[in-house]
């Protein structure tokens, strides 16, 4: 047994950083709205899956088109960004806004906001499609220069092309949120809103504006997600937002929610946390216990990390604000 | 409390108004929309090009006839109201439905309050049948011979001795991995795992593990529908497995070639309990004429679903004899279905005393290698009977 879990430990490890920083993309989204409004925003993974819906239909109609397979996902990554950023904000603009202005302090009632805006993207989502191709399932389409792969370590570790540059964007893109939350004027006026929105306001910021950039950066980085989550695993459906979108949003808790780096940390560890127990918990339960319990296993350990630290792993003990 | 008993008076006399003398309509229920919309449709367009084609003969009858089609949605609680719905229309006098085992069975219970009958194109667990409805038929094979049928196809002539079960964890995916698993063993295979997955997108743990079996897998029994299998097979080629995939009657939809890609779906064995077109000689013109109609390939479903229909249809003209030209009452139409004796698109439909039919086919396939799904491979056709209620 355990020759047969060193055997495969290379593979599972690389496989759940591919997961975990899919994981870290969509939790930054989660991070950023809850860090500046408190709000718990589950369109989120609605707006993930929007990503991974138009990194589709580029690669469905320019791929013909274009002979070079990077500089089409290029395009679909800035694409499905964008989309995705104007949707997050459009649903800022529309859903939250308008109960924020009225003053609204029942933090339950965006909440449910929230779960309605999610219901309403994924069943516009289906109507669209239904009504453009008749497609439930939307394939990713395959294109020769995304589709090599390489195996290291003499066989241990089979990669895919894709794989690393699924991670090499997401890396960039954690780097340059990094950077911009915290040296760049933007970035400053973002944590000043996230650490008082009125005080902010009467420092000259406007805290709308600030507010709707952030679901502008956060739902990108959500978009960028979706296409790469498309890439990788090549079904989509509307409804493909939920699970990642639910874990993402644990990843944001575990790594201490208001907080960037813990968010990559979060969704690394969960990524790391699934991939592990689905592949090994057949093997290590001998066959009692098949690879549908994952997430009940990765779940559990994560409840038990928040006993022992509710703040979250990099998270702080908020101190009353005076 | 006066006004209330107008009311319920009022409906009363409507409901019996609603009621038509003359109109008979048969239901569809089978998923129309979401995921496995490709293959409810095929059930209802179906049923409904055999309705179409019996609609002269009921009118020198002197009925209208009707077909309604339901949408499931391969959920047991929308089929359940639907149901509900179907029997509170006096004029549904058959149920040609559903897709799915899951949602045929609750919903037949409901058509067995009013003795409403259901003939299956397509319910394969044995629960729908071993349960002894008088309602319930169907013309299909059953899971606990269509698992079989595919463990001796893969350990006598694939001739492989380890393989590596997966399941959808549904009433159906998860019972015909069993019946498989059973008949696989009682020949002397092995089954090297046993998992169930309720995954739609990232099969990457699971084909870790296939990776990682001792022995090798040299085949993977996937119990489940294509929308899972699809993306499975593609992830499992890119990862540069060419382990053998067998599945059951799930996997027959040309959209498993679309989601898995043609290369990567080549050379998937699959059992169904509704052949092709090919299959069956008889078919073909029937098919043409669907064609023209729908404009879509007529699939497996659709043939068993113009059966289905068709045997309703005999039943209702023999009751309708037998009633002296007048409408049969539910219960005489479903008396009648017993008793048809029908060379139907598919072969002789007779059924025993639970409903199932008295020989039903069970076909062996492989997915063709041009991705089209009207080329695949008919490798072996069985007919076998339905083992007694256990």
């Amino acid at each position: 047994m355990l020759e047969q879990i060193l055997a495969l430990l290379p593979q599972v490890i690389f496989d759940g950083f591919i997961l975990g920083f899919v994981y870290a993309m969509v939790a930054l989204g989660y991070t950023m709205v809850y860090g500046v409004l408190e709000l718990i925003n589950f369109a989120h993974s609605e707006i993930f899956m929007i990503g991974a819906v138009v990194g589709v239909e580029v690669f469905r109609y320019l791929a013909p088109h274009m002979g070079n397979g990077f500089l089409l996902l290029f395009l679909a990554l800035v694409l499905g960004g964008v989309v995705a950023g104007i949707t997050a904000i459009l649903v800022e603009r529309f859903a939250y806004r308008p109960l924020r202005k009225r003053g609204t302090t029942n933090r339950l009632v965006p909440l449910i906001t929230a779960i309605g805006v999610s219901f309403i993207l994924q069943d516009l989502v289906r109507l669209i499609e239904g009504l453009w191709h008749n497609e439930f399932f939307l394939r990713m389409r395959t294109v020769e220069d995304l589709e090599g792969s390489v195996e290291l370590f003499g066989g241990a570790i089979f990669a895919q092309t894709k794989s690393f540059i699924l991670m090499g964007v997401s890396i960039l893109m954690l780097l340059g949120l990094t950077y911009l939350v915290n040296r760049t004027k933007l970035g400053v006026a973002i944590r000043a809103v996230a650490q008082d929105l009125s005080t902010a306001s009467l420092m000259g910021i406007d805290p709308d504006r600030i507010i709707s950039r952030t679901f502008l950066i956060g739902g990108s980085l959500g978009g960028v997600a979706g296409v790469l989550f498309a890439l990788q695993y090549t079904t989509i459906t509307p409804y493909v937002g939920f699970l990642p979108g639910l874990k993402a949003f644990t990843a944001a808790v575990l790594g201490g929610i208001g907080n960037i780096p813990g968010a990559m940390l979060g969704g690394l560890v969960l990524g790391q946390l699934e991939n592990f127990f689905g592949t090994y918990l057949p093997i290590l339960t001998n066959g009692n216990f098949g690879t549908e319990y994952k997430d009940v296993v990765a779940f559990l350990i994560l409840i038990l990390i928040l006993l022992l630290r509710p703040q979250g792993l990099l998270g702080q003990v908020v101190k009353e604000k005076v | 409390m006066r006004k209330i008993g107008l009311l319920v008076a009022g409906v009363a006399a409507l409901g019996m108004a609603l009621g038509q003398a003359n109109v008979i309509k048969i239901a569809t229920q089978s998923p129309l929309s979401g995921p496995q919309a490709a293959l409810g449709e095929q059930i209802k367009l179906g049923a409904e090009l055999a309705v179409e084609e019996a609609k002269a003969k009921f009118k020198a009858l002197g009925f209208d006839l009707v077909l309604v089609p339901y949408d499931d949605q391969a959920n047991p609680d929308v089929g359940v109201a639907n149901a509900n719905r179907i029997i509170n229309d006096p004029d549904i006098l058959g149920v040609v439905g559903h897709l799915n085992s899951g949602v045929a069975i609750p919903s037949s219970e409901v058509y067995a309050r009013v003795n409403l009958v259901m003939v299956s194109p397509a319910n394969t667990n044995p629960r729908v049948t071993d349960r002894r409805l008088p309602n319930v038929n169907r013309i299909c094979g059953r899971d606990d011979v269509q698992g079989p049928v595919g463990a001796e196809y893969a350990f006598n002539n694939i001739k492989v001795k380890n393989v590596f079960i997966i399941h959808d964890k549904t009433a159906y995916g998860q019972g015909l991995a069993e019946e498989f698993r059973k008949r696989f063993e009682a020949l002397g295979g092995k089954a090297v795992a046993f998992v169930g997955t309720e995954e739609t997108s990232n099969f990457i743990p699971i084909i870790n593990q296939i990776r990682g079996a001792r022995p090798v897998p040299e085949l993977i029994y996937f119990g489940g529908i294509y929308s899972q299998v699809g993306p499975f097979l593609k992830q499992l080629r890119e990862r540069g497995l060419r382990t053998r995939l067998m599945g059951g009657d799930g996997l027959d939809s040309s959209e498993l070639v679309r989601l898995a890609g043609a290369q990567n779906a080549a050379g998937t064995f699959y059992t169904t309990v509704a052949g092709p077109v090919s299959a069956f000689p008889k078919a073909r013109a029937v098919a043409q004429r669907f064609k023209q109609k729908y404009g879509k390939d007529m699939e497996g479903f659709g043939i068993y679903a113009y059966d289905s229909a068709q045997v309703i249809l005999t039943a209702l003209e023999s009751a309708i004899k037998a009633n002296g030209g007048k409408k049969p009452t539910r219960e005489q139409v479903s008396q009648e279905v017993r008793k048809v004796k029908l060379e139907g698109l598919t072969g002789t439909i007779e059924f025993d005393d639970k409903g199932d039919n008295k020989k039903a086919k069970y076909f062996v396939m492989q997915v063709a290698s041009g991705g089209n799904w009207a080329d695949n491979k008919l490798i072996r056709i069985i007919e076998m009977a339905a083992p007694g209620a256990r």
